[in-house]
């Protein structure tokens, strides 16, 4: 991942919006996934209590973690995986290299871990010689453009397939100028299938871990996690403590929604259930905290790890649509992201709860039922508290609260109003004045309503 | 302290008190299942064929694929046109492999499913690796939904078991849909 200088979500919005054509593509593209998931959705009678016994599972889950992730481990380790815990990114990309490294390889496969995206593993290891290669084709196409996925299920949703084509001509060796998605994934099917053959350690996300059996499952379309995993002489899983739900039996809860949620299928195409490592192969787990005990521990927010990463609050956000995920400068982008993220980071990211209009379309299609605008709602609470507010922000608002304390004031703030938007719009109506980007000014009244009713008043007695 | 002493001390005092497990839905029994089972396949670009013995499901094996290349089964039964070997234990061996050609006892119909578990695999890698899948199932073995697949499934002890819902996919480039991304380009399922 770049490391390029802060800019916040509206300034790297701003930029997105330039290209409108490409703007209005990228949100019909995700409001098509989002139609795709109702369709889905409403085949199931039963999907709204669906919704409620997966969040209510997953609040057992929360008040019970301690308990399940000692249970996992002890089961796990019974299985013959290796268990090792992080408190941080730092900590577990550290257990990473020092698994590489034990087994004197420097390059290996990974599938689709937002974990790892979150603590910067590739960048760690490339800088200690270590090539990662992403498996996942849409995390293979932002890879070879050096970018960071935009998004958490279809990497590069921001990507037109011409551009890919380039990109598989300069890197692939393809044709110059061939954009056909068939053709482009055959080659990448070549391409990935020499690393698969060849890469000794294999990474995988997790998307549920059983506390009971000690197994976890990994879900995919396209079949790299099973392809790197089966192949190599190692296996590291990643994942967030919060993937453990109790039983095994309460698969059939998630997987139900999982997929349904995220881009209208039925079930992924393959769910791999992965309980003992094969004969000859080391199997590790990391299990990751960095900053969800934390997140934990604040009961407005804790119920942000219910989620189970179906991004159906990106598909649907009418600010993630029309922004695009880089906007979101945070390795989980959209609505989800934005509540994730400033427990990572209060500082880095004040601005992302304010990247939303609170329309609350997120949190009505969130399969666990997290109350994600609600949440949007609080973050602003406790990041002006803190202190994060934006400088033009606590300024105009300070302002405000001293105008409307003062009855006087506020008339003449009002008179002033009026008389400059009828009489020198020029004045507002400019780039100096950030309410009136995309915005017309408003048609003036004549007078204020308090000095209508003065005068009809009057007039009526 | 070591960090996993740290971590259960963290959760311990930030999680709230216990919250009881809710009940999972009681499942009914549904008729029809094959027809939605069948129904759903097509939906994920699988191909379907009602067969009555292995005599007409190896005759349209022959006329489906290339017999001159390697394919690998489980069942005996199958000698005559593949590799019957139980185990593998090389999986880059397997890289060659064109079809594979599996057997189920659980298989489900709101999304087309079906599990396999290490005891039906020659090698963990195969339904993944080989070119093409054919996956046989009886009408029998057919559940309504997850629900009932993991009452089905049980404790059942495994080292590895996966769902497999058709062919491998993928739509990351511009959404369009393309059949065989890592795994499998085509998959056919056989009802028995």
């Amino acid at each position: 991942m770049t490391n390029t200088a802060y800019q916040s979500h509206a300034e790297r919005a701003t930029i997105f919006n330039e290209d409108e054509a490409r703007v209005n593509w990228h949100d019909e593209t995700l409001w098509w996934v989002r139609q795709k998931r109702d369709r889905a959705a409403h085949l199931i009678p039963e999907w709204e209590s669906l919704r409620e016994l997966a969040s209510g599972i997953k609040d057992n889950v929360l008040s019970n973690l301690h308990d399940y992730l000692v249970s996992f481990e002890e089961q796990a380790i019974q299985n013959g995986v290796q268990v090792h815990w992080a408190a941080d990114a730092a900590e577990h990309n550290a257990i990473v290299l020092s698994i590489v490294k034990r087994h004197g390889v420097n390059r290996m496969v990974k599938s689709k871990s937002m974990l790892t995206e979150e603590c910067h593993l590739n960048a760690f290891l490339s800088e200690q010689g270590i090539e990662v290669i992403d498996t996942d084709l849409g995390e293979r196409i932002v890879q070879l453009a050096e970018e960071p996925p935009s998004h958490i299920v279809l990497p590069c949703i921001h990507k037109k397939k011409e551009e890919i084509g380039d990109l598989f001509h300069e890197h692939l060796g393809t044709p110059a100028g061939n954009a056909d998605p068939q053709f482009l994934t055959a080659a990448a099917r070549l391409h990935l299938r020499e690393k698969f053959l060849t890469r000794r350690v294999a990474i995988t996300g997790v998307n549920f871990a059983v506390a009971e059996t000690g197994e976890f499952v990994v879900c995919t379309n396209e079949g790299n996690a099973d392809m790197g995993a089966h192949l190599a002489d190692v296996h590291i899983a990643c994942m967030g403590m919060e993937k453990i739900i109790p039983q095994r039996r309460h698969l059939g809860v998630f997987l139900r929604l999982l997929t349904r949620s995220a881009t209208g299928q039925p079930i992924t195409t393959y769910s791999s259930h992965f309980r003992k490592p094969r004969p000859g192969q080391e199997l590790h787990i990391i299990l990751v905290d960095n900053g969800r005990s934390r997140q934990l521990g604040r009961p407005d927010f804790r119920n942000s790890l219910k989620c189970i990463r179906c991004a159906a609050c990106f598909n649907t956000c009418p600010v993630y649509r029309r922004s695009g995920g880089h906007s979101y400068h945070t390795a989980i982008a959209g609505p989800i992201g934005s509540i994730l993220a400033p427990n990572l980071d209060m500082k880095e990211y004040a601005d992302l709860p304010f990247a939303s209009t609170l329309c609350g379309s997120c949190s009505n299609v969130c399969p666990v039922k997290i109350d994600i605008h609600d949440q949007l709602y609080k973050w602003r609470q406790v990041l002006v508290q803190e202190g994060h507010a934006p400088l033009v922000k606590k300024v105009a608002m300070a302002g405000m609260a001293f105008t409307l304390s003062l009855p006087s004031l506020y008339k003449i703030a009002g008179k002033a109003a009026r008389w400059t938007l009828s009489h020198a719009p020029f004045a507002v109506n400019n780039k100096l004045n950030p309410w009136y980007k995309n915005r017309e000014m408003p048609q003036v009244p004549a007078s204020s309503f308090g000095e209508w009713y003065a005068k009809n008043r009057t007039k009526n007695k | 302290m070591s960090s996993r002493a740290a971590i259960l001390s963290a959760v311990k005092a930030a999680q709230p008190s216990l919250k009881p497990l809710p009940a999972l839905p009681v499942s009914n029994v549904s008729n029809d299942l094959t027809g939605l089972f069948s129904e759903t396949l097509l939906g994920i670009g699988a191909q379907v064929h009602f067969v009555t013995d292995y005599d007409e499901l190896i005759r349209i094996i022959g006329s489906s694929y290339d017999l001159g290349k390697r394919i690998i089964a489980l069942n005996k039964v199958f000698a005559p046109i593949a590799e019957v070997e139980a185990v593998y234990t090389a999986p880059l061996t397997l890289a060659d492999v064109e079809l594979v050609i599996l057997e189920t006892n659980l298989a489900v119909a709101e999304n087309g499913a079906v599990w396999i578990t290490d005891d039906q695999l020659p090698a963990r890698v195969l339904p993944f690796i080989a070119q093409h899948s054919a996956v046989i199932v009886r009408k029998e073995d057919i559940v309504a939904n997850m629900h009932q697949a993991y009452e089905v499934i049980g404790d059942q002890v495994y080292g590895f078991g996966t769902f497999i819902a058709g062919p491998s996919k993928t739509a990351d480039i511009e959404q369009s849909l393309v059949l065989g991304a890592h795994g499998p380009c085509s998959m056919l399922v056989f009802i028995l």
